[in-house]
């Protein structure tokens, strides 16, 4: 049995192949040249000329880096976290020195190798230092997703009221009442594990019909769950527990308070490389701007970000009495 | 002579384990089931030619809750006992134990519910004045009892309360009711929606639509025009300074 982690994340290296990455790379290292260029020099219109020159050999070089590290971006991941950082040191100080090499070829442009390799070393470990930083400032959300699914996301309201459903099945109808006990079971289980970086979008799909099917047997006919499911990408890997705390909201705001029936949708597709979830509910304003929608919201637009940079989007609408949350994330398997 | 119970719960399968349990209870406490309301609302149509004795309410039903229908139900020449289900609400438990209200917590045990009714069957239905202070709001509707049924008026559609003699007369844009609450209370539950005018009256906000000079009468100097009635009412000097500010903000 292994004992309990205090942190399930230990720290992983960035996504190379993250467009919010990648921008964060190229600003980070032209914002540090432009700098160092406005430093050495005397005035604004020098600093220019400077960095100007500085980039046309900054650049190429800048871009070879990303784009190796791109290449090996999955493999990286899978590597110990300081062997990966290793990696990526040594692929920037390789091409480093490859591009001093280049350089030497045209005549007038050749720097000091030693000063490119200290300067290339300085700010890859910069950066590396940020990102291990930008996903520690966001690995609390992931503790907090943690307790808040326990607490709140699955609501002790949804748990006693279940538990009472099963106990007016029990004599009714034995084999539903046992169905709807393994449901409850299999969403407590996902809820307490420990927390996993990754789900695949069938497995979260599954979820999604578990808690549906014993929402189902408490309300009856007037939950009306409309799925458009058939072209969901089923090895899409998404954060665990996007989903099913939004279908939750939907049917606690939307239907719930409702004398009639509410229709839900759940809708999830895949769009070229990404991947679009939306689901709907009657709107019932008073409900929707409570607390509880909010911080569930809140907590997921958070894990979103860490997982997927700037990549991913969540978006709310309201029109013609009906809410409308909807995700957009990129299509990344397992493969890679 | 068995107990009368009606059951108001928005779950089917939780009014069906209620049904369950007093069948299980039998012995103990014969009942017999009078009716069953998906919702406050149909409660309140259902209940008063039930002859109900016991209601047993969930606490959060859509449209209205069992709290709110135990008020309206108040009002009956002989309301039923109530008994309150939740499922998990602090703030609602921590109420009822404030003013000594039966509640019983889902899922339910029989024996607990045996208790309850037995409690139910001996003790008054909980007063008007112990509900309104366990509700943690105010109500959606007024409520006047005419000829053993409740006909409710939604406080959205309020124009002006006033108080005559014994009774308060609740003006909306259609028709007059009479209540039997004092302004003072009404005043207190509404305080964010009406607004005193005067020692005798209580106007909608929203329903202000400007103000006149009195002429003739020395006490108010102005009256407030409303929307969807013609009265004209008159604002009394004391109050006029507040109810002046009070619409500035509007």
């Amino acid at each position: 049995m292994p004992s309990i982690r205090q942190n399930a994340y230990s720290d992983v290296l960035p996504d190379f192949r993250n467009l919010g990455v990648i921008a964060r790379i190229l600003l980070a290292v032209n914002l540090a040249a432009f700098a160092a260029a406005v430093f050495a020099a005397r005035d604004v219109a020098q600093a220019a000329d400077a960095f100007v020159q500085t980039a046309s050999q900054l650049e190429p070089l800048l871009l070879a880096i990303i784009l190796a590290l791109a290449a090996v971006s999955p493999w990286l991941g899978r590597l110990e976290y300081w062997k990966g950082c290793a990696t990526v040191l040594a692929v920037v100080l390789g091409l480093t020195a490859a591009a001093n090499f280049a350089y030497g070829m045209i005549p007038g442009a050749q720097g000091d190798l030693w000063r490119m390799l200290v300067l290339a070393a300085v700010a890859a470990g910069a950066l590396l230092g940020y990102f291990r930083l930008f996903a520690k400032a966001f690995s609390p959300a992931l503790a907090e997703a943690r307790l808040q699914a326990l607490q709140a996301r699955i609501r002790p309201h949804f748990l006693f009221n279940s538990l009472n459903t099963v106990l007016s099945l029990i004599r009714r109808d034995p084999k539903r009442a046992e169905r709807a006990l393994e449901d409850l079971a299999d969403l407590f289980r996902t809820l307490m594990s420990e927390p996993r970086q990754f789900v695949r979008l069938a497995d979260e799909i599954a979820l999604l019909e578990r808690y549906a099917d014993l929402e189902q047997l408490r309300l009856g006919e007037r939950l009306q769950i409309t799925w458009e499911i058939d072209s969901a990408p089923n090895d899409a890997l998404l954060p665990p527990l996007v989903l099913q705390p939004l279908l939750e909201n939907a049917v606690h705001h939307g239907v719930e308070p409702g004398t009639g029936p509410g229709t839900v949708l759940v809708r999830i597709e895949r769009r070229g490389d990404r991947v679009i979830a939306r689901i709907e509910n009657p709107y019932i304003e008073e409900q929707q701007k409570r607390v509880g929608n909010r911080m569930a919201l809140e907590n997921i637009r958070e894990r979103l970000l860490l997982f997927f940079d700037a990549e991913a989007r969540i978006r709310t609408t309201t029109d013609q009495a009906r809410y409308r949350i909807e995700i957009e994330m990129p299509y990344k398997t397992g493969t890679g | 002579m068995s107990l009368r119970v009606f059951i108001a719960d928005d779950e089917e399968p939780a009014r069906e384990r209620l049904r369950e349990l007093l069948a299980d209870i039998a012995a103990e406490v014969p009942t017999s089931v009078v009716g069953e309301a998906r919702h406050g609302l149909e409660a309140l149509e259902r209940v008063p030619a039930s002859g109900a004795q016991v209601l047993l309410a969930d606490i959060h039903m859509p449209g209205m809750g069992g709290l709110e229908l135990a008020r309206h139900l108040a009002g009956l020449e002989r309301p039923p006992a109530v008994v309150f289900i939740t499922a998990h609400d602090r703030h609602a438990v921590e109420a009822f134990e404030l003013n000594a209200i039966d509640y019983l917590l889902k899922p339910v045990r029989a024996s607990r519910l045996a208790a309850a009714l037995k409690k139910a069957m001996a003790a008054a239905a909980p007063g008007r004045e112990q509900l309104a202070a366990a509700a943690q709001g105010a109500r959606e509707y007024l409520s006047v009892v005419e000829r053993n049924r409740i006909v409710l008026v939604p406080v959205k559609d309020i124009v002006f309360l006033r108080a005559e003699q014994k009774y308060v007369t609740v003006r909306t844009a259609q028709r007059e009711h009479l209540l039997e609450e004092p302004l003072v209370a009404l005043e207190r539950e509404f305080a964010g929606r009406l607004v005193r005018i005067h020692r005798n009256c209580l106007v909608s906000r929203a329903a202000i639509r400007g103000f006149e000079r009195n002429p003739g009468d020395e006490e108010a100097q102005w009256l407030v025009v409303l929307e969807g009635v013609a009265d004209r009412l008159p604002v009394s000097r004391r109050q006029w300074p507040a109810v002046r500010e009070l619409i500035a903000d509007k």
